[in-house]
């Protein structure tokens, strides 16, 4: 895990992995959270880089519903608990 | 890339160049403008210029591609036909995709500097502003050039102290991502220039929508920031022929091989620089590194050979910090940006990830090697297309 507590390895993740960061972001999981996750895990591996339009427009949730289910800073908090490199820029 | 190709495409095979514009625009000029270090002529010439003369130049704005016919479709009904395709067509700004943004405040109140016009209005405001809350925001990733709008935000401190404003000034930089900095050894390292110069930070904020009577930025959250003059980076995005050719994604992007360079849409169909959905900077040296690889490629596909899997993400840019000074970064899809020496290891005389003087001068050398060397297709001495790990402290690895 990286020292902002991103997992280094998607190979590490599972549901229950996720849970508990969750629990560290103050979000807990339902039914819909996982298809966003699942998503997102989705793009990642085929190297899309994610933007929280691109979540917006993917037909699973809309921008204000991704903020609804992961609030205050949404990519950043379901990119975390899907076990996915945090969004960066280049510097 | 023309410049390329024309010495090395085999000489049975012709040359065409679309492009809806006659002028070309030394596009990192634009950071300049606003500030008066440049003006537009300094950063403008002909097209034709620059062209390789086995070249045949179409000065037409593009209708479409129709990639199952191999046909570029032109305004005026043209249809040019292809073998092998190239889209360089870059990327621009979108202010009409946030609502309140690209209104009756645009150019007023709102500006942007990723325009030659924008930076040129962006300079006659500056000029006769008497100070407020300065507001430099980024929209939405991803942007090119991603280090101007902090370059912007330091210039501008820098500008103000110049004119003595600086007590009636307030500087506050908006952005999507969870700092200024996002890379933990940049962060780290660099963290303090903010503080230093006085520029609040307002990270974590998707602007949903611009009240620009009201003079403030509203996001998804409902949160709130108040400008008196704003800088923002719009929403970018590729060219629109490209979603009317049907194979953009949700913003225009190419769907690109982020090794070979050859596009995900069809074979003969290549892709360069900022009109690629890889996930490198948007920057001009990456295009400028790609080139190689993407020349090589072009060779072998005409050959009938695979494709060459190497472009490393490689991308190296100077990051001004005002008072006469900048940071130089090198770095890759894999290499965050370090601290180090650069070219020439222990040597310099550039440094990575540290202001000096001679990355400023470096920066603003780089206009001459743009208008002598890249644009005619030379390479930059001693700056190979593979990132060089010589000269970086690596002892925090990888991102």
């Amino acid at each position: 895990m990286t020292d902002q507590g991103y997992l280094t390895d998607l190979n590490d993740w599972s549901r229950e992995v996720a849970t508990n960061i969750a629990e560290e972001e103050e979000i807990s999981l339902t039914e819909e959270h996982w298809p966003v996750l699942e998503y997102l895990q989705n793009q990642h591996k085929q190297e899309i880089p994610l933007t929280i339009r691109k979540v917006g427009k993917s037909g699973i949730v809309d921008i204000k519903g991704f903020y609804a289910l992961f609030p205050g800073g949404p990519l950043k908090k379901a990119s975390r608990i899907a076990g996915i490199p945090k969004p960066a820029s280049c510097i | 890339m023309s410049n390329h190709l024309a010495k090395s495409l085999p000489n049975d095979w012709g040359l065409t160049i679309i492009d809806q514009r006659k002028i070309h625009h030394y596009q990192p000029g634009y950071l300049f403008i606003p500030f008066g270090t440049y003006t537009e002529k300094e950063i403008v010439k002909p097209i034709a210029k620059f062209l390789p003369e086995r070249a045949n130049y179409i000065q037409k704005t593009i209708i479409n591609v129709d990639k199952d016919k191999d046909i570029v479709n032109l305004e005026g009904g043209q249809a040019v036909p292809y073998d092998l395709l190239v889209i360089a067509t870059g990327t621009d700004i979108a202010p009409d995709e946030t609502p309140g943004m690209a209104g009756p405040h645009w150019h007023k109140s709102i500006f942007d500097f990723y325009t030659l016009d924008g930076a040129v209005t962006l300079h006659r405001a500056l000029e006769d502003w008497e100070g407020g809350h300065l507001v430099v925001h980024i929209t939405e990733m991803p942007i090119k050039c991603p280090v101007a709008p902090l370059e912007f935000t330091f210039l501008a401190e820098s500008y103000f102290h110049e004119r003595g404003m600086s007590d009636k000034v307030k500087i506050t930089f908006v952005t999507p991502m969870d700092g200024a900095f996002t890379k933990p050894v940049a962060s780290d390292q660099l963290g303090h220039l903010l503080k230093e110069k006085g520029i609040e930070v307002v990270p974590n904020f998707n602007v949903m929508e611009i009240d620009g009577d009201a003079k403030k930025l509203i996001d998804y959250e409902g949160k709130e920031v108040e400008y008196d003059l704003l800088v923002t980076v719009p929403t970018n995005k590729g060219a629109d022929y490209v979603e009317r050719s049907g194979f953009g994604d949700e913003l225009n992007f190419v769907p690109t091989h982020k090794g070979t360079l050859q596009s995900k849409v069809k074979d003969n169909i290549f892709c360069i620089g900022d009109a690629t959905n890889i996930p490198a900077s948007k920057a001009g040296s990456v295009a400028h590194f790609e080139g190689e690889i993407l020349l090589e490629n072009i060779a072998r596909y005409i050959r009938g050979e695979e494709l060459k899997d190497e472009f490393d993400g490689h991308a190296n840019c100077f990051v001004e910090t005002g008072h006469g000074k900048a940071l130089l970064i090198d770095f890759n899809y894999t290499q965050q940006p370090v601290s180090g020496t650069f070219p020439f290891p222990g040597i310099g005389p550039l440094t990575l990830l540290k202001e000096s003087r001679m990355n400023h001068l470096g920066k603003l050398a780089f206009k001459w090697v743009y208008w002598n060397m890249l644009i005619t297709g030379r390479h930059i001495p001693f700056v190979p297309s593979k990132m060089s790990e010589a000269g970086k402290n690596l002892e925090t690895v990888l991102n």
